[in-house]
């Protein structure tokens, strides 16, 4: 084309192209632009200041919203948050990475990412492989295990608090039967709290792998059974080597899925045990809000927020070039 | 017309498969007891919400309500405390339908433009921020919480609702313009050209040809939008005043507050109160909302 088109050939489509500007600012400004900001900021010594310390010259004030105070009054107060420009380096992360809470939350999200994938895995592929044998009922059964998937996080923390409530809940049901000495309660131990909040978070997930999983099964061509039969094969032998293997691309998103999801765990800890005992169940998630929001350090709750971008990318990153980058090549 | 004869001639047909063998009791028998596992805690909240205190001191979670009273449910719908508010948490729930509609409607009406600008009128450069707008759905929300507090103060509608429909709207446009590029694209491609013959425009095929076509999509995504935002804590939390604060927000205060004697079967009736809406589409879209999740969970 000659040079002449050029000026038309940005209002050609015109429509589309302002159809997709809130997508385009989504991306740009939000995503892309958000993101960068964090990354950048968390190099600084932000923090929130009282009123009169800040100076004009080199900060910009940012207002805050301060959550419930701790006595449950609640208050809304806009403190200054002070975005500083003062680079300090690394020292953020020194901080982040000395701090025992942060330290606790990254091991208590390790344990709960890892048991949380295996069990939904495991859960999820076993009650999909129940449903996919012809059963009846089927809808009912899926309908059942789906249900908490509906369920906010917050409704989900704060049933199993109260099912696991040693007083009133499992440990005082199963001391009824006459095992006096029997303990449950694993929200009230620093050293089990985890594995409470684990339950309920699988309660309320499985449904929805057990649904992908499902719909993985049913796309295998029906002859693959019929021939492993044919062959004599027996069935737990079909399923892990010849359906699993070639369910690769559902195991794939749901992996990815799931992995988003458990670094975003935030709204179950807060319901259900509020990070406690003491500091027992922190995660990530909680400890940039509150360092944001609440322990007026700012820096911190970048650095932090940084740190989880990362753990994101080394999921998303290769998994973004495989199922984009390969597209584009063929 | 019975044909005796063939009774008498012995079975034909395949063999019948025994009902109950023990293939069967296995798998029915296993579906059971896991279905139970899943339904108990929806039965606990709602025996617990029925009972009195002092039938909750004597009993276990389990047990069912000897006297039935509704007042929990009363108390936690008008009377139940935040502090020193004491509304009830239905100011949270006229909140959290406030915050509902125009985010459904926004977040919908933008994302089905943008998927059908996707699908049917690629520009270039279109596919790029498409795939930049799908990956950036899996960054944690706490990488952009506070930039975007910045913007909203900047443009004046931090703490209010506006901004939190703002931010609902941007956080729901990944999945549903996925869900609306990959329904519009297979719409038949000849249907789209001859409304262009006709001489159709952007908005004319969009409003008179796909949105008339797919219902069924707008369904879907009201759904997932529903479900989502209702049950979204985070935002509510971040974004909005506490007068303005959503169910979720306002439960979780409520249960999780320090002050005074806990009150089980109020905060059992307030947790079902909130997760009443979700459930309710849920248990009546059936089939759409399983068809919503995995439409957005995988793609396709």
């Amino acid at each position: 084309m000659s040079d002449g088109a050029r000026p038309i050939r940005l209002f050609r489509n015109l429509n589309a192209k302002i159809a997709a500007i809130p997508m385009i600012l989504t991306a740009l400004v939000v995503f892309v632009g958000g993101s960068l900001w964090t990354v950048v900021y968390s190099f600084t010594g932000s923090k929130l200041l009282p009123k009169k310390l800040f100076k004009w010259d080199d900060l910009f004030a940012i207002p805050v919203p301060e959550w419930i105070a701790k006595d449950g009054e609640l208050n809304f107060e806009i403190p200054i948050g002070i975005v500083s420009r003062s680079w300090v380096g690394l020292k953020q992360y020194d901080r982040l990475w000395d701090a025992p809470r942060w330290v606790i939350s990254v091991e208590n999200l390790a344990i709960y990412g890892i048991l949380s994938l295996i069990f939904s895995f495991v859960i999820g592929f076993m009650l999909a492989a129940l449903l996919d044998q012809k059963i009846r009922f089927e809808n009912t059964f899926r309908t059942i295990l789906l249900y908490p998937f509906a369920l906010s996080f917050i409704v989900t923390g704060l049933v199993w608090q109260w099912i696991l409530n040693p007083e009133f809940g499992i440990q005082s049901i199963v001391r009824g039967w006459g095992y006096v000495g029997f303990t449950f309660d694993p929200l009230y131990n620093p050293n089990t709290v985890i594995f409470g909040i684990l339950i309920a978070g699988l309660w309320q997930g499985t449904g929805l792998i057990m649904c992908l999983m499902l719909a993985g099964l049913r796309g295998i061509d029906e002859d693959i059974w019929k021939a492993a039969r044919i062959d004599g094969i027996p069935m737990w032998k079909t399923y892990l080597f010849i359906v699993i293997p070639m369910m690769r691309p559902v195991f794939i998103t749901t992996l990815v899925i799931i992995a988003s999801g458990i670094v975003r765990v935030y709204d179950l800890v807060v319901a259900q045990t509020g990070g406690g005992p003491g500091i027992a169940s922190e995660v990530p998630a909680k400890y940039v809000y509150d360092y944001m929001f609440q322990n007026q350090n700012l820096g911190q709750g970048f650095a932090a927020s940084t740190m989880m971008l990362l753990a994101v990318a080394v999921v998303i990153v290769p998994w973004a070039y495989l199922e984009f980058g390969g597209k584009r090549r063929g | 017309m019975v044909d005796v004869t063939a009774n008498l001639a012995g079975p034909s047909g395949p063999k019948p498969r025994k009902r109950f063998s023990r293939r069967n009791i296995f798998i029915y028998g296993t579906l059971g007891l896991i279905a139970m596992y899943y339904a108990l805690p929806l039965y606990v909240m709602v025996v617990t919400s029925l009972k009195g205190m002092p039938e909750i001191r004597l009993g276990n979670v389990f047990a069912p309500p000897v006297e039935i009273t509704f007042e929990p449910w009363v108390k936690a719908w008008a009377q139940a405390c935040t502090g020193l508010n004491c509304e009830g948490l239905s100011r949270g729930f006229w909140n959290s339908v406030r915050i509902l509609i125009p985010s459904v409607a926004l977040s919908i009406a933008i994302a089905s433009v943008n998927g059908y600008a996707l699908a049917n009128w690629r520009f270039k450069g279109s596919e790029l921020f498409f795939t930049i707008l799908i990956v950036g759905a899996f960054i944690p929300y706490q990488v952009m919480i506070y930039p975007i507090v910045i913007i909203l103060r900047e443009i004046g509608l931090y703490g209010s609702l506006t901004g939190l429909v703002l931010v609902h709207s941007i956080f729901g446009m990944p999945i549903l313009t996925l869900l609306f590029r990959n329904y519009f694209a297979s719409v038949p491609e000849e249907l789209f050209k001859a409304a262009r013959v006709d001489g159709a425009g952007f908005w004319g095929i969009y409003l008179k040809i796909m949105v008339p076509m797919s219902l069924p999509i707008f369904v879907v995504a009201m759904i997932l939008q529903v479900t989502g935002i209702w049950n979204d804590f985070l935002f509510g939390v971040v974004y909005t005043r506490p007068d303005n604060y959503p169910m979720t927000v306002q439960l979780n205060n409520i249960v999780n507050s320090v002050q005074g004697v806990k009150e089980y079967n109020v905060n059992m009736a307030a947790t079902i109160l909130t997760g009443l809406v979700p459930l309710t589409i849920y248990f009546v879209s059936g089939k759409l909302f399983v068809r919503g999740i995995a439409a957005g969970a995988v793609k396709g």
